[in-house]
């Protein structure tokens, strides 16, 4: 799926016949903000999956959490870039560039709200005391779903942000 | 899902993710800062792609444990990914070159 839609974007990269340009609206400083946090996210993640094996279950809640938190600052970051972008004049059928790059981010922006409503649930779950190291393995589960969103996400940024 | 992870896949210590985090973080650094740097115009390309991929790689076998995991499941990431590249670079070729000819032709 990623694959598909990162080639489409870069096959109709700079084909755009009216602005906005990429360089028109592009805000590296704020995108590069919203990598370092879902880079955090995977970390606190991973620190999460280490408190449930080994039975910490407050820091298990807290960094769960945190990762639930940091992926909800992160899609926040793109409703206002996309906010932004539409005041710019750039929608999905103004150019190529605001077609092929809404449908690519905005994939990844859907992966992500699906991670957060996981991790939310898992939280909860955790809270209720119904998640402790026996399901750790539903933890680590999760983590490799974040992590992908993740890995996708730093080919997006040097592809689409970086790579002008 | 009730089952304990097997013991036998070691995962790294909470001190190698903080490492990895932080190697992570130089790394996004040196991506924004080489893409503000003019003198790294002509390279800037395969440096962020170098970057970029050292970012990836990072994740995944570090935080995603495909370095400790057995080999089965590097194969199950390594496969659909391979697949993936193929994916894009075949299209890059065939659309690349169909526009860029389709170009040149309206322009003679």
């Amino acid at each position: 799926l990623f694959g598909s839609l990162i080639s489409t974007y870069l096959v109709y990269k700079g084909r755009s016949v009216v602005g906005p340009y990429p360089r028109d609206v592009l805000n590296i400083p704020f995108t590069s903000i919203s990598t370092f946090d879902l880079l955090m996210s995977s970390l606190m993640m991973v620190l999460a999956l280490a408190a449930v094996q080994r039975g910490d279950m407050k820091w298990g809640k807290i960094w769960l959490f945190s990762t639930a938190l940091l992926g909800t600052v992160f899609l926040g970051g793109q409703v206002i870039e996309f906010t932004d972008f539409v005041h710019k004049g750039l929608t999905l059928q103004t150019n190529l560039f605001g077609c092929t790059f809404f449908v690519l981010t905005g994939t990844h922006g859907a992966h992500v709200t699906v991670g957060v409503l996981w991790l939310f649930t898992l939280w909860v779950r955790a809270l209720q005391g119904k998640l402790g190291p026996a399901h750790a393995m539903t933890v680590e589960i999760t983590g490799l779903y974040w992590h992908f969103v993740d890995v996708v996400w730093i080919v997006i940024f040097t592809v689409v942000y970086l790579i002008q | 899902m009730s089952t304990q992870p097997e013991q036998g896949a070691a995962h790294p210590t909470v001190g190698v993710y903080l490492r990895v985090a932080a190697a992570l973080v130089i790394l996004t650094v040196l991506e924004v800062g080489v893409f503000y740097v003019p003198a790294f115009r002509p390279v800037l390309v395969p440096v962020l792609l170098v970057l970029s991929a050292a970012k990836f790689a990072l994740v995944v076998m570090f935080y995603m444990h495909l370095r400790a995991d057995s080999r089965v499941f590097s194969f199950l990431f390594g496969a659909p990914f391979v697949l993936a590249v193929v994916v894009l670079v075949a299209l890059l070729f065939l659309f690349l070159g169909a526009l860029t000819l389709r170009g040149a032709a309206g322009a003679g």
